[in-house]
């Protein structure tokens, strides 16, 4: 099986196409700073717009820590898209170049094949993660230094102390892992139709794409059922940054506001890993692979 | 005949006792600021609550570096905090910092069973943003217990003082600063927020927020630097 999985992994980052991810990361990373570096306060006067005029803020809220939330916010929509370029073709691609009938053929079974494959896309994805947490988490703590952060949402703002933060960006990062891997098993699971990579590519970021939107649309219709759709669990790495508030509504450090709605959340993705993976293990068990 | 000297009289006496009262309030005000006065630089360590619906903060440890005649500076270790703003920031000084004023006596009362003199302070200068300040005065022990300050453009603060072993120089243990807060919100595009099931909270009718300062201790006349201040 390490067999397989080093042979799988040499494929994946022999690719040109994988270091594509790795680049535009780089890219929109780098981009996010140099902008929120020029511009910054005339963003946080948006974001604080409705309580400028009633509050004066001590400290710097624009610092690092702050900066890596907005491109975590930023690139976790995105970066599956990125996941879904080397996942979806990790078996369509074989197919296509139609090495895949020949793969099969040698003394491995297709669990183990499938397994390994898996497993190569998820280690990607999660060196991807790495790199976002490189560029976007320390290099923003180099540039704009820490301080507090000030978690802005639609109804209230959080504000968490400096010394109550880096290990929830740990836990974020260890939950986006997982959100990854999600969307790693469903473009896996795409992958073992289609006989070119295309297709899965495209299906996977149209589910994607249209699962975000409409958990994103403020409609009643969609807020009801928004809990089905896997994307909406894939922000949980957010439940992070909430604190519990005692009776005098005073935020208590160290803690997570609903640390159980969070687990509950990465267990769904969790399923969706197994049923996607199982899936696509029950279903190529039974292909007849002609290509 | 009789009638006119009987309202003449009357007159003279009432205008008199209003101009011996308005000079007690404005004497009264001028001990509490030369009590005041006293202190002409501290370092004050304490801890801030805050308590607005639409935000969600622990406890900050922080230090409160003061200079006359007005310079005031809240700083804390390692975070953010959000202080409400207005021409009163959460510092007694400031309360009495010009002297363009004119004191009103407004009777007495008693809070937690001290008796206060209600003093009211009207700005003289038509460009001010504070409108009317309100001072409930401990007469005894010339401390300012409680005021509230209406401004222009940015509606009523009250201040509560809680007075314990630095009572001597004026400075409080413990400073209450109540304010209105307008509402919030951001588009719900904008923050991508993750749904935990949490229930969002209602904003009460009054939106009234609070700042709770308590002190525990001041470095009084030891000198602030301007580094302090920045």
């Amino acid at each position: 099986m390490w067999s397989l999985l080093k042979i799988e992994l040499f494929k994946v980052f022999k690719r040109p196409r994988t270091y594509i991810a790795f680049i535009a990361v780089w890219a929109i990373v780098t981009l996010i700073q140099i902008a929120i570096y020029v511009d910054g306060p005339k963003y946080m006067d948006f974001v604080m717009k409705d309580i400028k005029d009633n509050f004066d803020v001590i400290g710097n809220p624009l610092n690092g820590y702050f900066v890596c939330f907005i491109i975590l916010q930023t690139l976790l929509i995105h970066v599956p898209l990125l996941v879904a370029l080397v996942s979806a073709d990790m078996i369509a691609g074989e197919a296509n170049m139609g090495t895949l009938r020949l793969l099969i053929t040698k003394p491995i079974s297709r669990t183990k094949l499938l397994l390994s494959k898996f497993l190569a896309s998820s280690i990607y994805a999660i060196i991807l993660l790495i790199w976002i947490a490189i560029l976007g988490l320390f290099v923003s703590m180099l540039v704009f230094g820490t301080d507090g952060l000030m978690n802005v949402k639609s109804y209230e703002i959080i504000i968490l102390n400096g010394n109550d933060i880096f290990w929830r960006y740990i836990c974020a990062f260890g939950y986006a892992a997982i959100a990854l891997i999600t969307v790693a098993s469903l473009g896996f699971f795409f992958s073992i139709f289609a006989e070119n990579s295309l297709g899965p590519i495209v299906a996977t970021m149209s589910v994607i794409i249209v699962f975000t939107i409409l958990t994103t649309l403020d409609i009643p219709l969609f807020q009801s059922v928004k809990h089905l759709f896997f994307t909406s669990h894939m922000i949980g790495w957010k439940g992070f940054f909430e604190m519990k508030v005692d009776a005098d509504g005073v935020s208590i450090p160290g803690t997570i506001r609903n640390l159980p709605a969070v687990l509950r959340s990465a267990a769904i993705l969790v399923l969706h890993i197994v049923l996607f993976v199982g899936g696509s293990i029950f279903i190529f068990n039974r292909k007849d692979v002609l290509s | 005949m009789k009638q006119k000297v009987t309202i003449f009289l009357t007159s003279s006496f009432l205008l008199l006792t209003s101009f011996c009262c308005a000079q007690t309030a404005d004497e009264l005000v001028k001990k509490v600021k030369a009590k005041m006065d006293k202190v002409n630089d501290y370092i004050a360590t304490g801890k801030m609550k805050t308590d607005v619906v639409f935000i969600k903060a622990p406890v900050a440890n922080i230090k409160s570096y003061y200079k006359k005649p007005n310079r005031f500076k809240i700083k804390r270790d390692g975070g953010i905090s959000l202080l409400p703003k207005g021409g009163v920031s959460v510092n007694v000084s400031s309360l009495l910092l010009s002297d363009d004023f004119t004191a009103i006596d407004a009777g007495q009362t008693t809070i937690n069973n001290i008796v206060l003199k209600i003093i009211k302070l009207l700005p003289l200068k038509e460009n001010s943003d504070v409108v009317l300040t309100t001072m409930y005065i401990d007469e005894k022990n010339l401390l300012i217990r409680k005021a509230s300050t209406t401004t222009k453009d940015n509606g009523t603060f009250d201040m509560e003082m809680q007075f314990g072993k630095y009572a001597d120089w004026g400075l409080p243990d413990k400073v209450i600063f109540s304010f209105n807060t307008k509402d919030y919100k951001l588009p719900k595009g904008i923050t991508l927020e993750y749904d935990d099931g949490t229930k969002k909270p209602e904003l009460p009718k009054n939106k009234k927020g609070k700042v709770e300062i308590s002190y525990s201790s001041y470095i009084i006349n030891k000198g602030v630097t301007d580094d302090m201040l920045k």
